[in-house]
């Protein structure tokens, strides 16, 4: 059963992922990485990382994809579905699609996977990850949180219009 | 075989009538293996569907009768005796309604909006504690999986907007999305407060450590503490925005928006939009009762006896009673002072509320006499400070004077 829906929910990413490109429609585009976010957070689930799942349904598929597809009715939706794929977008494209998938592969052969334990299944669970977030990694968190307030504050001063 | 399946129905009701552990486990042991997760988990999702589906029927009537007593006239009666009939003939009237399709609309996504709203909705239920031993999820992150499916309702609602091709739909839709987002904010930082003190985001658990009474017969409710009052108002609010009811009915206002995201939306499609937002609309005043009112828990000590559901169920219908309460006597905001609202009133104030309640929490080791006092005291002044502050601050600067006509006295 679980085989079954990983590779349900695997699929289903690849498909919505290669459809994000393919639309032509931007709004299209942007609900298919809705649905291809949203089986991502199946994943998740299967990987017993509920509050992983949860964070990325809530943060990904509802903020940020609100906010996208606002961005994307603002601006002029004629112009976008007349584009052309121009050359220098393909090869910094492949570059950076290169790049990835080199370091994937690196790092996929360079480490070996432990069996899936009991223990290993509650790592996902809210408790260890914010023990983590608040004991070893506290100084990143720090940093990243302040890195958004100063984009906050950043983001409030351009809309500015006037500035006194 | 057939006779151990009976006794095994038969001992799961009883268990949940009479409040006890394990419901399913009466059951499926009689069942073969194969049929046991098909069996628990419609088990789990038909009454969620059914009791509420019915609460929905009922709480349409309550709310047009309600509505009619506060504008001094009758409300339904023509259908059954006093009208109680009108949710039937209301729900055939949808159903036999022709469904019309805008030419120039987005036939797929505007078919998908109105499914994509009620799933999430329908799932935010799983993980409610509708009575003792009554979950039907119990997600150690449970509180963050309802702000999650919640969260994905908004796209449902800019799907509808934008498939139908309509300038009032549009922005109706972006009316709503700007008001949810915003209201989460709130909403999400009202609930923290609670889970901070709880120390768990598992609604059972919350539930649970609102057990008990202080001095033998005040229960131990956070909405009785000074942090939890005033979240529980915040929450209230936030909520009466997200399930888009007025004072907050922007996205519809008939008198600007024709109705809105639902504008090109008829029968069938029209009544899961309803349906969706009734339910939305009981999901977020469950998880208000579980967050403050002490979920099921019973009131007065010596109410033990009444089965734990029963007052979940009296507790949401009191909520969902000050719902229409609101709707029939509070005027709908302006576009700018909704979003002032929920950007400059209710977010700094809940911001504030969350020191006062760590404030609450790290003084409750004080043993002197008269330390409650204090501490009520102090979170009063914390929060009625900010409150007089932010009030007057946001309240335009307008001199009040005696109005002078020219051609009048």
């Amino acid at each position: 059963m679980q085989d079954y829906l990983f590779y349900i929910f695997s699929a289903l990413t690849l498909l919505c992922g290669a459809l994000i490109i393919l639309s032509r429609n931007p709004i299209n585009s942007a609900m298919f990485l809705v649905l291809s976010i949203a089986s991502m957070a199946g994943l998740f689930v299967l990987l017993h990382a509920f509050f992983l799942a949860a964070v990325q349904v809530l943060v990904y598929a509802g903020a940020v994809m609100v906010l996208f597809l606002f961005v994307i009715m603002l601006l002029d939706l004629k112009v976008e579905q007349r584009r052309r794929i121009n050359a220098f977008g393909a090869v910094t494209g492949l570059l950076a699609v290169g790049v990835i998938v080199w370091v994937m592969v690196t790092t996929m052969l360079g480490t070996s996977l432990p069996a899936v334990t009991e223990v290993l299944r509650h790592e996902g669970g809210t408790e260890p990850l914010g023990t983590l977030l608040f004991h070893q990694y506290v100084l990143p968190f720090e940093i990243l949180s302040v890195l958004l307030l100063v984009a906050m504050v950043g983001a409030i001063l351009l809309s500015k219009k006037d500035l006194k | 075989m057939i006779a151990d399946v009976l006794n095994g129905i038969l001992l799961m009701l009883w268990r949940v009538v009479s409040d006890q552990p394990a419901p399913l486990a009466a059951l499926l042991p009689a069942l073969p293996e194969a049929l046991r997760p098909v069996v628990s988990a419609v088990l789990c999702v038909s009454p969620i569907i059914g009791v509420f589906a019915t609460l929905f029927a009922l709480t349409t009537l309550m709310e047009r009768k309600g509505l009619g007593r506060i504008q001094n006239r009758l409300g339904p009666n023509r259908v059954g005796p006093f009208g109680i009939l009108q949710p039937a003939a209301d729900g055939l009237k949808m159903l036999t309604k022709e469904d019309i399709i805008p030419r120039s609309a987005d036939k797929l996504v505007h078919f998908l909006a109105p499914v994509a709203l009620a799933v999430p909705t329908l799932l935010a239920y799983a993980v409610l504690p509708y009575g003792r031993n009554l979950v039907p999820l119990d997600l150690d992150a449970g509180l963050l999986f309802f702000f999650a499916v919640g969260a994905s309702t908004e796209l449902a609602i800019f799907m509808a907007g934008w498939s139908s091709h309509n300038k009032y739909s549009l922005l109706g839709a972006m009316r709503a999305i700007a008001q949810m987002i915003s209201y989460e904010i709130p909403l999400i930082l009202s609930a923290v407060t609670v889970v901070m003190i709880a120390g768990s985001l598992s609604p059972a658990h919350i539930v649970a450590r609102q057990d008990g009474f202080i001095w033998g017969w005040v229960p131990h409710w956070y909405v009785l503490t000074p942090w939890g009052f005033v979240g529980f108002l915040i929450f209230t609010t936030a909520s009466l925005a997200e399930s888009n009811r007025s004072p907050f009915d922007l996205p519809e206002a008939e008198s600007e928006l024709i109705a809105g995201h639902l504008t090109e939306y008829s029968g069938f499609k029209y009544a899961l939009f309803f349906l969706a937002e009734y339910l939305g609309m009981f999901a977020i005043s469950g998880l208000g009762v579980t967050l403050f009112l002490g979920g099921w828990q019973a009131p007065l000590p010596g109410l033990d006896w009444v089965p734990s559901y029963l007052w979940f169920f009296s507790k949401l219908i009191l909520m969902v009673f000050i719902f229409i309460w609101i709707r029939g006597t509070v005027p709908r905001l302006r576009v700018d002072q909704l979003l002032n609202l929920a950007w400059k009133f209710l977010l700094p104030l809940a911001l504030i509320n969350l020191f006062t309640a760590a404030i609450w929490h790290f003084t409750a080791v004080w043993q002197f006499p008269g330390a409650l006092l204090l501490r009520w005291l102090l979170s009063a002044v914390m929060i009625g400070g900010a409150y007089v502050v932010l009030g007057r601050a946001l309240s335009p600067r307008k001199k009040v004077s005696l109005r002078t006509y020219r051609y009048a006295t």
